[in-house]
């Protein structure tokens, strides 16, 4: 063999082994972090099933299988702010955390956000709803991914008001997400013709909705708002039933209901109720799969907008890590992120916006009669598909310092 | 119909009526906490955790044996207060000589340790369960809707209430009760079990507290955070009405149901936090609560 072949089989033998690492990420293991609320009103909408859903994407990407090393760890900030800000702090300078995952509880979120953005590290939000995290307080840190009160309000308040329900009142939770959530409604409510008669704020995680759906009733409104989320949107729900509110022909609009929701009032208490879901599991075959997969690792609680947002997070944060082939710059992965098109099994095809917003189709639903209801957690009517640039907030109008 | 700071007559009966209901599951939930630290001195933190358990006793009985709501009314408060018996035989009852701090923190500890296992099996959303058909639908009372269901509620506490007070103030049974508060000792010597009593005395209350839990099953989702929600704002009550005043706890309760309701109604943003401005009010003026006696 001539020194001539000699090299070449060599530099082919070599470049050989080198490929893989040409083509995927060899860098330190990356570690992804779930904080959420474990225990409290919002944990089954995300909480524990969310931590499934970021180790579902991690398996379904092949981490392994390329080589990359992926840990997941979950935290518990009780839906306080100060409790969810000292977590991040800890996790992104002593536990080595590079992606924050979920964050129900817009209050909580805003504080991940600003430390996320402090540390160059990046937040994937799924769990909160404040449309101000892709508005005034948007970072190149920050990406919002399953649904926010925008979105929620803008689906549902324009479907109530079509339908004639042109008064409005509303049962607010007293922070940042209630503040956010009812905003957002009364824009479009205003814009689509309607009025607004009233609002009462009501303080987080309430028992009893009576007093409050009483005023509902004096106010002689069409439609109920009710911008909370959880228990709290549960009880309002279950009051308005039982003191024949919706019976005497104001209707409820439930601006923020999950599956979930659904399931803990049960169809005869819900039934009929329209809202705007970001996600269902029934849509097709992909979706179907992955909420039996996840129901069977969730104690049967199948998944719903909050767990699917973090599944479909987390596939394109990796697809980023691996594009980029370093995770150590937050802000270039984010960048990364906004450039590729977002496309998995669950949530299917989407885009990052310049804001940090992810979009896709939303649906505007109705919940079933218990005799339409054919299988476990078959619960809801797509009404409408509200497509993707239709759905959020136009890039514009949402005043982030990231658009120009 | 008149006026009182922009809020009609109507709005206002209402509005009352509602805060009676709240009361009433105060009241029934701070007098079986008033029963058990009057007679037994134990600062019962378990108590919220047995009221959850007693509402989910009820739904496990509709769900898993078909059982409705009547039957639970019944069996549910005799499991749960068979649990409670359980409970101070086999470790509350080795406190006893003890501070009361430490069987404050076996009660909490329980407490967190029931909460925690119902949330691990049954999520935190809560389950649904139906009012029995006997007491569905409501009636128009010209200045509000009145569910049968919550008028059901109200009455039967009040009369569960009452009833408690009368046997405890006013019966034979009541008053070996009372004496072996006193002095146990001197009762145990007239031949009467002290411990016995106590023991089942504790699952008494504990029975009352499931007694509200199946009470709340149909108005509150049976969930296992219903307890944690509920109990701060019970101990609340029991301070303010004294602790360990039998009757002082029942109208303190049906009271702060009252004032929290008119709170939602003239700055809703404050109903979270009202008792607990009066429980500090309460306790400048009258450290022993409204209806303790000073020791």
């Amino acid at each position: 063999m001539t020194l001539i072949k000699k090299l070449a089989v060599a530099t082919a033998f070599m470049t050989a082994m080198a490929a893989p690492a040409f083509a995927q990420y060899s860098g330190p293991p990356i570690k992804l972090g779930v904080l959420s609320d474990m225990s409290g009103l919002y944990a089954d909408l995300s909480g524990p099933g969310s931590v499934i859903a970021a180790k579902l994407a991690i398996e379904d990407f092949g981490a392994a299988a390329k080589g990359m090393k992926v840990d997941v760890i979950g935290g518990d900030h009780q839906n306080k702010a100060d409790v969810g800000a000292s977590i991040a702090r800890q996790w992104y300078d002593q536990d080595g955390v590079d992606v924050i995952l979920d964050v129900p509880n817009s209050a909580v979120a805003l504080a991940v956000s600003d430390i996320t953005k402090e540390k160059n590290k990046i937040f994937l939000n799924s769990g909160a709803a404040t449309s101000d995290l892709t508005g005034p307080k948007c970072t190149p840190n920050t990406i919002h991914w399953a649904y926010d009160t925008w979105m929620l309000a803008n689906g549902t308040g324009k479907a109530m008001v079509k339908q004639g329900g042109d008064s409005w009142f509303f049962l607010t939770a007293d922070y940042a997400f209630g503040y956010a959530l009812e905003r957002d409604t009364m824009e479009v409510v205003k814009k689509e013709g309607g009025k607004v008669v009233g609002n009462v704020r009501v303080p987080l995680n309430n028992q009893d909705f009576s007093s409050f759906l009483l005023q509902a009733q004096a106010s002689k409104a069409k439609v109920i708002g009710l911008a909370n989320a959880g228990g709290d949107t549960t009880n309002s729900i279950k009051g308005a039933a039982e003191f024949g509110i919706t019976q005497a022909g104001q209707k409820l609009a439930g601006l923020l209901v999950d599956v979930n929701d659904v399931h803990g009032l049960g169809l005869q208490v819900a039934q009929g109720l329209t809202f705007t879901d970001a996600w269902y599991w029934d849509l097709n075959d992909d979706t179907r799969k992955f909420a039996a997969r996840f129901a069977a690792q969730n104690g049967g609680k199948y998944p719903g907008k909050i767990h699917a947002g973090v599944y479909s997070s987390v596939i394109h944060y990796l697809k980023a890590v691996e594009a980029v082939k370093s995770k150590a710059d937050g802000a270039a992965v984010v960048k990364k992120m906004k450039e590729l098109p977002t496309d998995d099994t669950v949530m299917g095809k989407g885009e990052v916006r310049q804001d940090g917003r992810k979009t896709h189709p939303v649906y505007l639903v109705e919940v079933k009669k218990p005799s339409e209801s054919k299988k476990p957690w078959d619960y809801y009517k797509i009404l409408t598909t509200i497509p993707a640039n239709e759905a959020f907030r136009p890039l514009k109008e949402g005043n982030c310092p990231l658009v120009n | 119909m008149f006026e009182i700071l922009g809020i009609t007559s109507q709005a206002l009966f209402g509005q009352l009526l509602i805060g009676l209901i709240n009361g009433a599951f105060y009241a029934m939930l701070s007098l079986g906490l008033a029963v058990i630290f009057g007679m037994l001195n134990i600062i019962n933190f378990t108590h919220g955790a047995l009221y959850m358990i007693g509402a989910f006793v009820a739904w496990m009985l509709l769900n898993y044996l078909g059982v409705g709501y009547w039957w639970a009314l019944v069996i549910s408060p005799i499991v749960t207060g068979a649990l409670g018996v359980l409970i101070e035989r086999f470790m509350l009852s080795r406190l006893r000589d003890l501070d009361h701090l430490y069987g404050l923190l076996l009660t909490f500890g329980l407490a967190l340790i029931f909460e925690g296992l119902f949330r691990q099996k049954f999520g935190s959303s809560g389950l649904p369960y139906r009012p029995p058909a006997e007491l569905t639908g409501g009636t128009n009372l010209g200045f509000m809707f009145l569910p049968n269901y919550r008028a059901w509620v109200i009455s039967f506490s009040l009369v569960v209430c009452l009833g408690t007070w009368y046997a405890i103030e006013h019966t034979r049974l009541g008053s070996y009760l009372r004496a072996a508060t006193e002095n146990p000792a001197l009762v145990q010597a007239f031949g009467i079990n002290v411990s016995r009593m106590i023991t089942l005395t504790y699952g008494f209350g504990v029975g009352l507290a499931a007694l509200a839990g199946v009470l709340a099953a149909p108005i509150y989702q049976v969930n296992p955070l219903m307890g944690s929600n509920i109990i701060i704002v019970v101990f609340a009550v029991v301070v303010i009405g004294g602790m360990g005043s039998i009757l002082g706890s029942i109208i303190t309760g049906f009271a702060l149901g009252v004032a929290e309701g008119l709170t939602k109604v003239f700055y809703p943003e404050a109903s979270s936090t009202v008792i607990f401005v009066i429980m500090a009010i309460v306790l400048l003026i009258r450290p022993t609560g409204l209806f303790g006696r000073s020791s």
